[in-house]
């Protein structure tokens, strides 16, 4: 019963950092259409220059003084370097291409992925960079189930993050024109909504939810690595896949139940296939349920 | 005579490679209700599309209050006091009644007078109030159009662009359309550009009317005389 | 005229801008302190490359650069004349007894960038009867690759089964392996297929990685043995022995064989009735499905058609390297056959040797920057989609999917 819990634990933070990039993916293709395989990176140049900037931090001996002040900070500055980022991306490699044929968009993103993921490698070398080790908290003991406070931070700000996202979408003027624009963009353009501003925001929404993850990933497993965008980006595109492209709500849950599926699935089944998992539930959504959990959410207009 | 609201200058735009509108130059003054009708296919619709700047005219000129806008972007018309029901309603469909009410005022700052305006689109239409937390997509056909016909006017314009209000609704709903689209114009002073397929119900409601044939115009007149004329009345009053 | 020229270096200076701001933080930010040096070093490159770049388009566009655009278009038009002019078996055969000659002129060093090059024009010109011809974009097709190596690879260590026999083993596997995957995939809508045919990409490599039971997992299979014939042996009267076919030169014409067969299936296969169903399904999947053509068992075929090539090319790769591990398998690699059919021209054999020429041969031209490869060509992919999204020679007939036309 204690490993049960262990897991549910571990998954829960798994599936956590899942949703945070997943909601990147649904929110991208839910309002250009678009499978943006460059949001992995994105994921992980957040954890990079989360570290890039603790690493100046520390040197200059601050993060001795003042740890979770810097990591704030580190924290906002590579949010807003990641959104900055992305909407760079999306200036370059899509907005350009949209109305040329899908495949020539979604090879275009294919493209920036490996171009920013070699461009990690290039300015940042291939070997893993370590999170500072003063991050290292203590833990909880419940019989044989450690909570550490690593996992409860990690939690709590992916649920502030969550709210926060679904709050922006359900409640403010600016969320109901991103769902405008994303439902029909031509009657979006007829009510005055710049549709390209619109696409902006989402790119920059979505790259700093991922950023965040990405930061996160690497205080909890201590490291990060210029090629770790490219299997969590998949695994994410699952889970949004799985709570229904487009569906805000859908990508939180699909993240959810991806992250609790491959941590049970390493633990009960096999540890070396787990990646393996999700694919397999990539495949069997889209075979049997299309349209997701909790149904798509794109423009139906243009069919 | 007043300047007129909209001119629209020998423009010529095509849907995809189809040359759709020909040479086309219609104008509409202030307070006016103008009406184009013609048959499935005759080009009505890319006529509002093209002067919503949605479709690009391949030649000619579009002036809004003198100025032109052609070559603006289409989500800077509603600013302008230019908005559109289009064809279809086109209600955002997991939006609600109110969000949807709301998106039609994006472009405006002034909150409570949004709200105000959204209480008197309920005034208007007051099934909608009934409705106001319902996505958008579950409405009615009638309860469509009567919320894209408020969102059109929740950006208080000045020229209001109508696509087939009339489109597969009951004629008791068209009824109550049309008597509020003549107390809009009438209330309100807000110009009426009216697209129908319904020749009778337009040219009844309408000042004037310009009749659109495979993409050409092809006559022009007071409605009243467009509805006595005996072409008319055979190609599009079922004579 | 500066009117439109200060809009656009007002644009070139904010992208300018917008690219320092995020170069620097990668480059210049560490524990030791705040560093200029290196980011501005490439700053300056971008910069003068860019500058350069817009200026010429921007002549360009005025016209002004007429003077030496003109002749260099009649060399161009005066060349592809006489090439157009010569009889079609002539400018072929040359091309083929020009390839078989190769081993005598090249360095080894050449030859073995051939080898390569032919396996890749394998690859490609089966990727391209999937998205070329049907207009299925395929994001795993690296694995059929790997079906045809490990095929070959078991069956020869395990069975000591000899090459020219796996070959067409190794074809069927992988068409059954297409067969597998397709069946699911097929019915999804385009978008999705290119993620799914990844994910199951990644599942057989996964699987190969870890059962190591049958693949020996990632240290992979040694010992295969190369290609063998029977070759006559004058030596004690006539008879025939078992010769390895282990030297570079020989493993060359055997690729160059294969791919010569390829080049001509997929000409074949191109012009016959299916490649018509597949275009049309390519085209318009609708109105093609309204026709009568079935669209399903269509698409099946031309995914298991590709993948045969694929495992033929997989075969060979095993029998040259005499050695297979999944690592050879990855996902970088469908991406790169992918490029090579999408760069050189989709439904276009000759584009498709073209773009497998640029991508092997011509990073071995710089070989001193092995490092910036995949860098670079992340690059040339988003570039050509831009400029020129038919490739660099184009297929005569290409349209645009219906669906796609907003």
């Amino acid at each position: 019963m204690d490993f049960f819990l262990q897991q549910c634990i571990n998954g829960v933070t798994l599936g956590g950092f899942y949703a945070l990039i997943a909601l990147g993916y649904t929110m991208v293709f839910g309002i250009i259409q678009l499978i943006n395989f460059a949001h992995g990176e994105i994921y992980a140049t957040g954890g990079y220059v989360g570290i890039i900037f603790l690493s100046y931090l520390g040197g200059q001996g601050y993060v001795e003084t003042h740890p979770w002040l810097c990591l704030a900070g580190a924290f906002t500055l590579a949010l807003v370097y990641c959104a900055a980022l992305a909407m760079a991306v999306e200036k370059i490699a899509y907005l350009p291409l949209r109305r040329a044929s899908r495949l020539s968009m979604l090879l275009s993103a294919l493209g920036m992925s490996i171009f920013l993921q070699n461009g990690l490698m290039l300015t940042q070398g291939v070997y893993d960079k370590t999170y500072p080790s003063v991050f290292k908290t203590g833990v909880l003991h419940f019989g044989n189930v450690t909570l550490s406070y690593m996992q409860m931070i990690i939690v709590g700000v992916t649920g502030l993050l969550l709210v926060g996202l679904n709050t922006l979408v359900f409640r403010t003027r600016i969320g109901k024109a991103m769902r405008a624009t994303a439902q029909d963009k031509v009657m979006a353009a007829l009510v005055g909504i710049n549709a390209n501003r619109i696409i902006s925001i989402t790119f920059a929404i979505g790259a700093m939810l991922a950023a965040a993850a990405g930061i996160m990933v690497g205080m909890y497993y201590g490291a990060v690595r210029y090629d770790m965008g490219f299997v969590p980006g998949v695994k994410a595109f699952s889970a949004a896949v799985l709570g229904g492209i487009g569906n805000i709500t859908g990508a939180m849950l699909g993240g959810l139940i991806i992250g609790l599926v491959e941590i049970f699935a390493a633990a009960y089944i096999s540890s070396e296939y787990k990646d393996v998992f999700a694919f397999i539930i990539l495949i069997g959504v889209l075979y049997f349920m299309p349209t997701g959990i909790m149904g798509e959410n794109v423009d139906d207009t243009r069919v | 005579m007043a300047q007129p609201i909209l001119e629209v200058r020998n423009v010529s735009a095509a849907y995809g490679k189809i040359m759709a509108i020909k040479s086309i130059s219609l104008t509409v003054f202030p307070g006016e209700i103008v009406t184009i009708i013609g048959a499935n296919g005759a080009g009505k619709s890319t006529t509002l599309m093209t002067i919503c700047s949605i479709l690009r005219p391949t030649q000619g000129e579009i002036f809004y209050q003198g100025q032109p806008i052609h070559t603006l972007a289409a989500d800077r018309l509603p600013a302008m006091g230019l908005s559109q029901a289009p064809e279809g309603r086109r209600i955002f469909p997991r939006l609600t009644v109110q969000e949807n009410l709301e998106m039609g005022a994006f472009f405006r700052n002034d909150k409570p007078e949004i709200y105000r305006d959204i209480e008197w689109i309920f005034e208007l239409f007051p099934v909608l109030r009934e409705r106001r937390k319902q996505r958008g997509g579950t409405l009615s056909g009638g309860e469509q159009q009567m919320l894209a016909i408020g969102r059109a006017l929740m950006a208080r314009p000045k020229l209001l662009l109508l696509d087939e209000p009339s489109m597969g609704l009951a004629p008791l709903v068209v009824q109550l359309i049309f008597e509020t689209i003549k107390d809009i114009n009438r209330t309100a002073g807000t110009t009426i550009l009216l697209v129908e397929q319904n020749a009778n119900l337009a040219l009844k409601l309408a000042t004037r009317g310009y009749v659109l044939e495979t993409g050409r115009i092809v006559m022009e007149d007071q409605a009243q005389a467009l509805l006595e004329n005996p072409e008319i009345r055979k190609a599009y009053l079922g004579e | 005229m500066t009117q439109e020229f200060k809009r656009i270096a007002k644009y070139w200076a904010m992208a300018m801008a917008w690219f320092y701001a995020l170069l620097w933080p990668l480059m210049g930010i560490t524990a030791q302190g705040l560093k200029f040096g290196p980011s501005l070093k490439i700053f300056g490159l971008v910069a003068l490359g860019s500058a350069f770049c817009v200026v010429v388009w921007f002549l360009n566009q005025g016209g002004r650069l007429e003077w030496c655009k003109r002749p260099a278009q009649a060399v161009t038009r005066a060349v592809t004349g006489r090439v157009a002019r010569a009889p079609r078996w002539l400018s072929l055969g040359l091309i083929v007894l020009a390839a078989f000659l190769l081993p005598f002129v090249a360095s080894r060093y050449a030859l073995d960038v051939a080898v390569n090059v032919l396996i890749y024009v394998c690859l490609g010109l089966g990727l391209n009867v999937v998205v070329g011809l049907c207009g299925l974009l395929d994001l795993g097709y690296i694995a059929f690759y790997g079906v045809g190596a490990y095929t070959y690879a078991l069956l020869s260590v395990n069975f000591g089964m000899p090459f020219w026999l796996c070959l067409p083993l190794a074809g069927t596997f992988a068409a059954v392996a297409g067969c597998i995957i397709g069946y699911p995939t097929l019915r999804m809508r385009g978008d999705y297929l290119a993620i799914v045919t990844l994910g199951f990409g990644e599942i057989v490599r996964i699987v190969i990685n870890n059962w190591m039971s049958m693949t020996n997992g990632p240290n992979g299979i040694l010992g295969i043995t190369p290609p063998t014939i029977w070759w006559p042996n004058f030596a004690n009267g006539f008879t025939f022995e078992l010769l390895l076919l282990k030297k570079l030169p020989q493993l060359y014409w055997i690729i160059l064989g294969l791919a010569i067969f390829t080049i001509v299936a997929v000409y074949r296969l191109n012009y016959s009735r299916i490649g018509r169903a597949w275009e049309a399904i390519r085209e318009d999947e609708t109105a093609a499905e309204l026709m009568g053509v079935n669209t399903f068992k269509l698409k099946l075929l031309s995914y298991a058609m590709g993948a045969v090539f694929g495992g033929l090319a997989g075969a060979f790769f095993a029998a040259r390297m005499r050695f297979v591990s999944p690592g050879s398998f990855t996902f970088i690699e469908s991406a790169m056959v992918l490029s090579m059919v999408v760069l050189g021209g989709l439904a276009s054999i000759p584009g498709v040797i073209v773009g497998a020429l640029a991508l092997i041969a011509l990073p071995e031209v710089f070989r001193g920057f092995e490092q910036y490869r995949m860098f670079a060509f992340g690059a040339a992919m988003v570039v050509m989609m831009l400029f020129r999204p038919k490739g660099l020679i184009p297929a005569a007939r290409y349209g645009r999917r219906s669906e796609e036309r907003h």
